[in-house]
């Protein structure tokens, strides 16, 4: 199952030949791509739209020109948070509440940034905004965290419960204090362009990007070369061994959690004072749910979920303009990225039946199908 | 506006009528879901479908009923894709859950976006049914006793389902698909059957939820207007532990809590309205924290059934 492939390292299949390790692969990794890619250009022709046409312009607006460069800039917070989505998901927490976590760290960054840029160093500001950004988006998993650790409620509820808490605060603060007074739509105040991140290079890329791959790798070697990455495997694999081998559950549970929230949160900050700079009232990026297959389909591997990431970050911004361009709801994408989910979870069954050398026709179906000739039969007699 | 006065009162009494009932029927569906062992976290993609298919239709054809029908319809259409991935071949239901949330919110935006962004058309009233002695009672008889007949058939669903999952055979076999998916085996019950009509009768109920919505609450469709109202439908479940009772009890005490955030805009108090749209989110999670040791699930809740595995 998707959830569980973070422990699979991908050396143990038994078949040794290297053209079935590349055609394995591509099934796993590309064929979902290719299947949803191709089902959502069904749905489009049944809307009267050209999918060559749409998919084509996601490409011309996402990678070619200086697509490629948004693209990039879009892809620093997505790594990020990606991590942030893997560290709790190795951990089987299903912290879903990454949307309140998001904008809440954001927006006390965005709000913040202003005085605290005019007043310190820029790069010492930059770090403060960052540390407030992560404080801020593990504080908000704090709750759930302790709920799970003392109490075992679900944190699926408690994390999208405050999700939606966490979005209406920062709403709040964006009418009251951080509310910009020079304008009358609820935003806060912009950032002018001196006192965000850097560009690198003269291009139009901030410098967020090498934040996040250095963040991401320094997180990647945790996980896989320390023994804190070990008992975090651990305790996702069961959490009844994790209790056995003495590692302490209820700590676990809550530094897994906190870890989730402030990369979220970091990926906010990067996101605000690299490219945003300012936020408005109800303006919600939505990209937990939607980077979600692409954590699974990299198995929840931080090194892996890079490429696939990237993939999302080029859809995204090809998709947004390219949806404008053929008159259709940006929403779209959603479709899309739920086909993927659907597809990939169809075709990790398969390869899991095929690896075990079972039958792909469920036990329960097969049982129907049984049950159904056999009575046909008690008729016929 | 003055406090107490009628028109207050009969305010404040629809939008507690109006903001329950959705999250009641959604929430019966959950229920029946949820005892059976399938954690559906695609209910508020099921309720958009739901919603989405019930405006269509009754914008065509003018009835009401034909619209209840044809969500609580779309509601069951829709679950079969949860159906046939989660129960019968195990994949993971919180991952085809989320995928269905997503579907079910891209989907109804990208049509609504296609056919109805432009003309943003409304649907008018459901007839009331008034019940004749009760509705003509001072002050709150009218807003209460004169409901839209749909509002009476949900309120007997709602204990035809009690009684279903408390006194048929069938409802304590859901029960054991939830507690002991083994025992049930063993006895002879089928555990993928007994899920997947689960399964059908939750996507009826969260269809049905999502028609109540769009056609009585709100009079009209939008893109994502459930608003979480699938996820408050999951801690509903989880606080009620397969209590019919409450489920209706709580719901209405979120519905209480809408309510009080309508009525408060109509008075003097200026509260912000992210405040008033928070707030029953505030109330869930309070909820939650005071009665954390009650909120309790099945043991199997979530795990696809393999006979042998322990």
């Amino acid at each position: 199952m998707a959830a569980e492939g973070g422990l699979q390292s991908p050396g143990t299949k038994t078949s040794s030949s290297r053209t079935t390790k590349v055609v394995a692969g591509f099934v796993r990794n590309v064929l979902p791509l290719a299947l949803a890619i191709g089902t959502s250009g069904i749905f489009l022709l049944a809307l009267g739209k050209s999918p060559a046409a749409f998919y084509g312009a996601v490409i011309q607006f996402g990678l070619l020109g200086t697509g490629w460069q948004r693209s990039i800039i879009m892809l620093a917070p997505l790594l990020l948070y990606g991590a942030g989505l893997i560290v709790a998901f190795r951990g089987k927490l299903w912290n879903l509440g990454y949307e309140g976590q998001y904008l809440l760290g954001g927006v006390l960054v965005v709000g913040l940034a202003p005085a605290l840029t005019q007043s310190l160093p820029l790069a010492l500001a930059f770090i403060i905004l960052m540390a407030i950004g992560a404080t801020v988006g593990g504080a908000w998993t704090f709750l759930p965290a302790v709920l799970k650790a003392k109490f075992g409620t679900n944190e699926i509820i408690t994390t999208l419960m405050l999700s939606f808490v966490g979005i209406g605060i920062t709403n709040m603060l964006i009418r009251g204090p951080f509310q910009n007074p020079e304008v009358t739509v609820p935003q806060t105040a912009v950032m002018p362009l001196d006192t965000m991140f850097p560009k690198i290079l003269g291009s139009r890329i901030h410098i967020g990007i090498i934040i996040a791959l250095v963040v991401v790798l320094i997180l990647h070697f945790v996980l896989t070369r320390t023994s804190f990455g070990l008992r975090l495997d651990v305790y996702g694999a069961s959490p009844k061994s994790a209790l056995h081998v003495g590692i302490d559950v209820p700590r676990m549970i809550v530094i897994i959690f906190l870890i989730s929230g402030a990369l979220i949160g970091l990926a906010a900050s990067v996101d605000m004072l690299g490219l945003w700079g300012t936020m408005r009232a109800n303006w919600n990026p939505s990209y937990g749910a939607a980077i979600l297959p692409f954590v699974f389909l990299a198995r929840l591997n931080i090194l892996a979920s890079i490429p696939f990431l990237a993939f999302y970050a080029v859809l995204a911004t090809g998709g947004a303009l390219a949806s404008q361009d053929v008159g259709l709801d940006s929403h779209f994408l959603l479709v899309v990225v739920a086909l993927i989910l659907v597809f990939m979870s169809i075709i990790e069954y398969i390869g899991m039946k095929r690896d075990l050398g079972q039958s792909y026709i469920p036990p329960g179906l097969r049982k129907a199908f049984a049950s159904l000739l056999s009575r046909k039969n008690e008729g016929d007699s | 506006m003055d406090l107490f006065s009628v028109a207050f009162i009969s305010a404040f009494v629809t939008g507690f009528i109006a903001a329950s009932m959705p999250l009641l029927v959604a929430s019966l569906g959950e229920t029946i879901g949820e005892q059976s062992g399938v954690l559906n976290l695609g209910i508020e993609g099921v309720m958009l479908f739901g919603g989405y298919t019930g405006f269509v239709v009754t914008l065509v054809t003018g009835s009401f009923p034909l619209g209840m029908l044809a969500g609580a319809g779309a509601g069951i259409a829709v679950s079969l894709i949860f159906l046939v991935l989660s129960v019968l071949l195990g994949l993971n239901q919180i991952v085809i859950g989320l995928a269905m949330t997503l579907l079910g919110g891209g989907i109804t935006s990208v049509l609504y976006f296609e056919h109805y962004s432009k003309s943003t058309p409304r649907l008018g009233k459901d007839e009331p049914l008034p019940i004749p002695v009760l509705s003509d009672i001072p002050v709150v008889g009218d807003s209460v006793f004169s409901q839209p007949t749909t509002f009476w058939v949900v309120l007997v669903l709602a204990v035809v389902v009690a009684w279903f999952l408390a006194k048929t055979n069938f409802g304590l076999q859901i029960k054991a698909a939830g507690q002991n998916p083994n025992s049930l085996d063993a006895s002879g019950g089928s555990v993928v059957r007994t899920r997947s009509i689960a399964v059908m009768l939750g996507g009826f109920f969260s269809g049905l939820g999502g028609a109540y919505l769009a056609l009585i609450s709100t009079g009209a469709f939008t893109p994502f207007m459930t608003q979480g109202i699938g996820y408050t439908a999951i801690v509903v479940t989880m606080l009620a532990r397969g209590r019919i009772s409450w489920v209706i009890g709580t719901s209405m005490v979120f519905g209480l809590s809408v309510a009080i955030g309508t009525v408060i805009q109509l008075t003097d108090i200026n509260l912000p309205t992210d405040v008033i749209k928070m707030f029953p989110f505030v109330v869930v999670i309070t909820v939650l924290v005071i009665f954390a040791r009650s909120a309790y699930v099945p043991p199997a809740l979530g795990l696809p059934y393999t006979r042998g595995s322990r």
